[in-house]
């Protein structure tokens, strides 16, 4: 599958892996968050490189071992649900996670830009999106108006 | 006013080329109908009875006459020759066509104006006082905050997505609230604390809507450089905490109900200590630079009174009814704010056409420095005349049909679009509207009952404020015919209250009838003619009208005070 990271098309390399369903070796699995607070420490032990996927109702907070994660994927359920904007800045901003985050879910080009400044870095669009036409979104706009997760200084501190 | 600068520009424009995009690719079928929606709602675009309906952003209702004339060329170019004006201070057109909405954002660049997030689940537009800059009681001008905050909101990033709509309110004067800050998800007050300084009093959870609630103090002084990191952190704890399950539950009022006001405040309080970085404070400097966009006109030194006028007064009843009811006083001597007035019997509150709005635009360049203002009663502002012109000008506007005295009073009446126009509605509002016009369109009538405020929605979403009407009608829909409820003693300022169901719904035919009665019984009852009709209603309470529009006290099924 491709996905979008760091404004470019790429296959992604890491597995979904839904529960009941063992990770094998060598993967980079994402993991359900109900799993990874039950197996943390083996999981991290067997993949040096692990992801979780945070459902939309989930705050930073209930994330274990966030800092020894590689990729945080958040749920977004309906494109019109925005609570992962506000997770997504808390990690970035509060709880400093600096790996992959992923957005996942209902996904759509026109939400990118939001995404990205909130600071996701990846993209799974819904399945059936073009992914070219979608990285025009990033280009939309020259300047913004708002400190956010991509510029900590408001328009006001640049002008 | 406020001018844009390169960074305002380029976003306004980047804007309304993103906007062409969507909309060529929802044509060609490459977005669906349910994706398009949330992008078109986030740029003033409804799809309506009818048509689709486009909802120009007004800034605080403050627009210049080149302006003006802009929303006189896209109403005659693009629409069915009016436009109209909002209880939000912005404008709205009833009938472009799709294809040509992108053009129409085009032409809104040109003048610095624009459709951005007047309507869907995101901050809208910032509303303030229609005196600001010019009220004799303000404190301060609250513009430049309004303008600070349209720039913070405008495209955030994080709350483009909210669980509903967004409404912010700011004020300036303390002694008379014409902005229902106590109505708006916040409130903003601006205060004095005991050392002097300036800042905010921040409301909360207020809102109309099928559950009316009066707003909260969050927080009783905000230094103004915290402004929107404090603000960032109400909407991230409404953004994450709000209901989703459920749009008439996910208002920020009913978030703030359910955990108590204290709880609520404790949870900003602490995300505000988490997230607020230096680089947020509003510097001074920012401050100082939009302030200067407001600084005021060249006003002339003016001796305070005009006994010209007095001497004009004397000859000319209709001008003096005007003068009366119209004309506010201004801080500066030898000036007047004066309230047009657009309500009239036979048309719906609000619509404006477009030689009208031309002609507007030329009186503001000759008589108001060239600025106009939209007042959330659905009227419009000349915020500086000078006095001595004042019968020139009202004869201006009499020539238009723009004369009329009824400001504040009786016929003076809000009304949301009601069946007319709105798949929502139950009831058709603006025909009771119209009809008390109508009824009621007799100057000493008017001013013999004195300022009286009635609001009408169409239905329980309240887009007419009936909550806070001192007279609220609400269309009803039973089985399948048009019923009307009658509400007393609402008021949106800083005596807020809602109002209460007086007794059972009202037919179609009865509605205004039983306007008149009540009218008619407080007349009978008032201490003396300074009473006001809703101090009237608080002094001796629902029974006596009910008395009058039920026949008893008693045959009421829902009222009661």
């Amino acid at each position: 599958m491709q996905i979008i990271r760091d404004r470019a098309i790429v296959d992604d390399d890491y597995v979904h892996v839904p529960d009941g369903v063992e990770p094998t070796p060598g993967q980079r699995p994402i993991v359900t968050l109900a799993r990874l607070g039950k197996e943390t420490e083996a999981l991290l032990a067997r993949f040096p490189v692990l992801g979780v996927r945070v459902p939309s109702d989930k705050l930073p907070s209930e994330i274990p071992a966030l800092d020894r994660l590689a990729l945080i994927a958040i749920e977004l359920p309906r494109f019109t649900d925005g609570r992962g904007y506000s997770v997504a800045r808390m990690l970035r901003d509060r709880h400093g996670f600096r790996g992959e985050l992923r957005a996942v879910g209902n996904v759509l080009r026109d939400q990118l830009r939001y995404l990205e400044r909130c600071g996701f870095n990846a993209f799974e669009l819904t399945p059936g999106k073009p992914l070219e036409s979608a990285l025009e979104a990033f280009g939309e706009f020259s300047v913004t108006y708002q400190a956010a997760a991509d510029d900590q200084r408001p328009l006001y501190r640049r002008r | 006013m406020y001018q844009y600068d390169e960074y305002d520009r380029r976003i306004i424009l980047e804007r309304a080329q993103q906007f062409r995009g969507q909309v060529s690719r929802r044509l060609a079928g490459e977005i669906t109908e349910d994706e398009f929606k949330p992008l078109r709602l986030q740029n003033g675009l409804y799809r309506q009875l009818h048509a689709y309906m486009l909802r120009v952003a007004i800034p605080y209702g403050l627009l210049s006459s080149r302006q003006v004339r802009k929303l006189a060329y896209i109403a005659r170019t693009y629409d069915k020759g009016y436009g109209h004006l909002t209880t939000r201070q912005n404008i709205q057109y009833n009938w472009p066509r799709l294809v040509d909405v992108p053009s129409i954002l085009d032409e809104l660049a040109s003048v610095e104006m624009h459709a951005v997030q007047t309507s869907g689940n995101c901050v809208r537009n910032i509303t303030a006082d229609h005196f600001a800059g010019i009220a004799r009681d303000e404190l301060e001008d609250p513009r430049p905050y309004c303008e600070i905050l349209r720039q913070w909101s405008t495209f955030h990033p994080e709350f483009a997505f909210l669980p509903r709509k967004f409404k912010i309110a700011v004020t300036g004067a303390p002694g008379e609230d014409r902005a229902a800050v106590r109505f708006h998800d916040i409130g903003l007050r601006i205060v004095e604390n005991a050392a002097g300084e300036r800042g905010f009093e921040v409301l909360v959870g207020g809102g109309l809507g099928r559950t009316p609630l009066i707003g909260e103090v969050i927080r009783e002084f905000l230094p103004k450089r915290l402004l929107l990191s404090y603000i960032e952190s109400i909407l991230r704890v409404y953004n994450l905490h709000g209901r989703r399950d459920n749009k008439f539950k996910a208002r920020i009022k009913i978030l703030v109900t359910a955990l108590g006001i204290e709880e609520f405040r404790r949870r900003v309080e602490e995300d505000w200590e988490a997230s607020r970085t230096p680089e947020l404070e509003l510097p001074d400097h920012e401050i100082a630079r939009v302030a200067a966009f407001f600084a005021p006109p060249p006003y002339e030194d003016l001796p305070p009174d005009d006994r010209a006028l007095g001497l004009t007064l004397g000859r000319d009843r209709e001008l003096g009814h005007w003068l009366r009811n119209n004309i506010v006083a201004h801080k500066v001597p030898g000036y007047s704010a004066v309230v047009i007035s657009v309500k009239k019997p036979a048309i719906p509150p609000g619509d404006v056409s477009d030689t009208q709005l031309d002609a507007i635009a030329d009186i503001a360049d000759r008589y108001s420095f060239g600025q106009v203002v939209v007042t959330h009663t659905q009227n419009l502002v000349l915020p500086d005349v000078k006095t001595s012109e004042l019968p020139r000008l009202h004869a201006e506007l009499c020539a238009l049909d723009l004369g009329d005295a009824n400001a504040g009073k009786l016929t003076d009446i809000i009304t949301c679009p009601g069946l007319d126009y709105c798949d929502l509605a139950n009831a058709r509002s603006i025909p009771i509207g119209l009809e008390i016009a109508e009824r009621f369109d007799r100057i000493d009538y008017l001013n013999d009952v004195g300022d009286v405020s009635i609001k009408i929605s169409g239905c329980i979403n309240a887009c007419g404020h009936h909550h806070v009407g001192n007279i609220g009608i609400l269309g009803i829909d039973k089985r399948g015919v048009e019923f009307y409820q009658l509400m007393l003693g609402g008021s949106p300022g800083n005596d807020a209250s809602i109002g209460k169901i007086l007794g059972r719904a009202l037919a179609q035919d009865e509605i205004v009838d039983a306007v008149e009665k009540v009218l008619g019984r407080y007349l009978a009852i008032r201490e003396s003619p300074d009473e006001r009709f809703i101090d009237a209603v608080r002094r001796v309470g629902f029974a006596p009208f009910q008395e009058a529009v039920y026949g008893s006290a008693g045959s009421s099924d829902a009222g009661g005070d």
